[in-house]
């Protein structure tokens, strides 16, 4: 034979060796499973990553790009070293910059973009854009600052300056209420106007709430559902999942007329003369609460009900055989072995949590709407995509980070409806 | 796990005491949809017991009135819709992931799972501003799109779990007896996952169904799903329709638990997990 051909290299029919040909197939058959997956991952891209990663964009994008509007003071400010009020060749500019704009009437959009970072200067860049336009000739600048102490203030062209950049973290910032001040440094927004830090603390606080609830509740209904004899527990089991398959608005409407001052629970307390008067459930965090925890009660349940279906009863009863007290032998046998279900369930139950609107808008009062309902008011009152976007975003990466940790923990393979 | 022969008085006061506990909080989960029902047949318009009188005038309310049933009749296109795009995309591609040595799995699972982990309030400004731009909002596709995106996750999960108990020597089998993999993918796969692949399709329709704060965003004032209709039905003119909304979606959750149910016990039996 040819030396060539090594005798310990398997060959199919066709000569090529066994295990390229191998290695062949097994990267065709990775790419028809690739293939099936495709038109699924293409669509979710397209209709769901592609608008998420609008909202980040929006999150640091300037919307109210005044670079295309004032060109030439952008150009001046260039040099100016932001600490003092910039010299008489940036005021020529920006009068040149303003009155063209009132030709092509986008003055107003100067006044939109710096009340951003300057509340209540709309009024007086319009009232002094009108002026502007009526200057005849230099020097513009103790004009303008004659006119209003506004252009003679130094915060007023650092905002200006750093409005020249398509991108802002303004919005991130604000979302966090900070701001930065007259010297580009980060500091935080004066106490009346912050409100972002409180409502992210509430959204978590809220959260963590209705997650310990639903553990406390949960806990003890999947150990009896797990231990009674499969009939009984399928028929218990119904309580769980009935809710579990109701319609969100359907329980949220359900908990809306339960909670009414005249409603149901209001009627048993007076019946039972528990309480002076009517309580005030409806419109508070008790009842946002107890509403959330009533939704996500399920979603803790199921994950540490199938965790201790897997757990064999011998273990405790060869604890106790070995003079281990009930206690000692539920907690240092038993429980061990379920946290594994308890930090599936409670980590589902904190991120979905944290996401709430519906209920919290519709059962909560002012002081407990969470991060969600202050998204939607920032497009839908004050139509405000920048800050709705960099709330959204901040949101988004806390979720994230938990996601994260429950697909470590957890895995995403082990989530389960049903 | 009864109690053992052994329970000393503290043990035995303890089981009955558990039992008590999770008593009451099975009723705390039944109730608030046990107490909306009774209320829906209420001759009078107020949301308390002891109620006056019967009446079906809230039923008559929401089948002629043509807020309701309009909105009754967009839910059902919309998700009618999204349950045969989601079913198709999520069982193709729980197909694909099923697949022995799949490349990066894990992450492109997840990125197929995130639409039911971001907060949706997320989900439905990214799609007003992306939809905006490309002239999707106000439609019907708009919100099939949307909603096929926070469905077809459901499908994903249920599929896939449903395939992790099939037994992939079956299409070994037909294939080495010269079946071709389409042939057996609809002879022999599809018929045991089918169970399956209904149930996922059921949560693919009762996502859609109920899903509100999306449409809020992307859908245009004269276009209601019967969920919107019920938010600002609570928001602005609370009308005991609702209660009579509600009633008929809890019959509604009643079957749909029930069919899964027994869809579940059907795949159990089909892959041999029980008799």
């Amino acid at each position: 034979m040819v030396a060539t051909t090594a005798p310990d290299i398997v060959r199919t029919a066709d000569g090529v060796p066994l295990k390229l040909k191998l290695q062949r197939v097994e990267r065709s058959r990775r790419l028809k499973a690739l293939g099936l997956v495709l038109p699924l991952l293409i669509f979710i891209v397209m209709s769901f990553v592609v608008p998420i990663g609008t909202m980040l964009k929006n999150a640091i994008d300037d919307p109210e790009d005044i670079s295309k509007v004032l060109p030439a003071t952008m150009q001046a400010l260039q040099s100016w070293n932001g600490q003092d009020i910039p010299d008489e060749s940036v005021f020529a500019a920006f009068v040149a910059d303003i009155k063209q704009a009132q030709k092509d009437k986008t003055s107003a959009l100067v006044g939109k973009r710096l009340n951003y970072e300057i509340p209540g200067i709309r009024s007086k860049v319009i009232a002094g854009a009108r002026k502007i336009e009526k200057l005849e000739a230099g020097p513009y600048k103790d004009a303008l600052i004659a006119m209003d102490a506004v252009w003679g203030q130094q915060e007023t062209w650092a905002t200006i300056k750093r409005a020249s950049s398509p991108w802002t973290a303004f919005y991130l910032l604000a979302a966090l209420d900070f701001e930065r001040n007259a010297d580009n440094a980060i500091q935080n927004v004066p106490p009346e106007q912050a409100i972002y830090r409180t409502i992210f603390v509430r959204t978590f606080w809220i959260a963590f709430q209705v997650t310990l609830a639903t553990l406390l509740l949960g806990f003890p209904v999947a150990y009896l559902l797990a231990t009674l004899p499969t009939r009984y527990s399928n028929l218990l089991m119904i309580f769980v999942l009935l809710p579990f398959w109701t319609s969100l608005l359907v329980r949220t409407t359900a908990w809306f007329v339960l909670l009414q001052d005249n409603g149901l629970i209001n009627e048993v307390i007076q019946l039972l003369h528990l309480w002076d008067g009517p309580l005030r459930l409806i419109f508070s965090r008790f009842g946002t609460i107890l509403a959330m925890t009533h939704i996500q009660l399920p979603f803790t349940l199921l994950p540490i009900y199938s965790v201790m279906k897997t757990i064999s009863p011998s273990h405790v009863r060869a604890a106790r055989s070995l003079g281990a007290g009930p206690f000692y032998a539920f907690w240092r046998v038993y429980f061990p072995q379920t946290i594994p279900g308890i930090a599936a369930g409670c980590l589902l139950t904190f991120i979905l949590a944290l996401g709430y609107y519906i209920t919290p808008a519709l059962v909560g009062g002012a002081t407990d709407q969470m991060v969600s309902s202050m998204v939607a008011l920032a497009i839908n009152q004050e139509n405000n995509w920048g800050k709705a976007s960099a709330l959204g975003a901040i949101l988004l990466f806390a979720t994230l980070i938990l996601f994260t940790v429950y697909n470590r923990l957890v895995g995403v393979d082990k989530m389960k409806f049903g | 796990m009864p109690m053992p022969a052994y329970a000393t008085t503290p043990e035995r006061a303890w089981f009955y005491a558990h039992r008590v506990i999770v008593a009451a909080i099975l009723v705390f989960l039944i109730a608030p949809i046990l107490v909306i029902m009774p209320l829906s047949f209420n001759s009078e318009p107020y949301f308390s017991y002891p109620m006056p009188g019967l009446s079906l005038r809230w039923y008559e309310d929401f089948f002629t009135n043509v807020r309701w049933t309009s909105a009754l009749k967009m839910s059902i296109i919309v998700a009618v819709s999204v349950t045969l795009v989601s079913t198709a995309l999520g069982t193709l591609a729980a197909l694909g992931l099923s697949r022995p040595r799949f490349p990066a799995r894990g992450i492109i699972m997840s990125l197929l799972i995130s639409p039911i982990i971001v907060p949706v309030i997320i989900s439905a400004i990214g799609m007003y501003f992306f939809y905006t731009r490309i002239g999707l909002t106000n439609s019907i596709p708009g919100i099939v799109l949307a909603h096929t995106a926070l469905a077809t996750p459901f499908v994903v999960i249920t599929v896939t779990a449903t395939l992790s108990g099939f037994d992939q020597t079956l299409t070994r089998a037909a294939a080495s007896l010269g079946s071709n993999p389409v042939h057996s993918f609809f002879k022999i796969t599809l018929p045991l996952i089918l169970p399956g692949v209904i149930s996922g399709g059921l949560f693919a329709f009762v996502t859609s169904f109920d899903e509100v704060v999306v449409v809020l965003f992307i859908a245009s004032p004269e276009q209601r799903t019967l969920p919107k209709q019920m938010f600002s039905g609570i928001r602005e003119m609370i009308s005991p329709t609702i209660t009579a909304a509600a009633t008929l979606l809890i019959v509604f959750a009643v079957t749909m638990l029930t069919t899964v149910e027994l869809l579940r016990r059907r795949s159990e039996r089909l892959r041999g997990i029980r008799n």
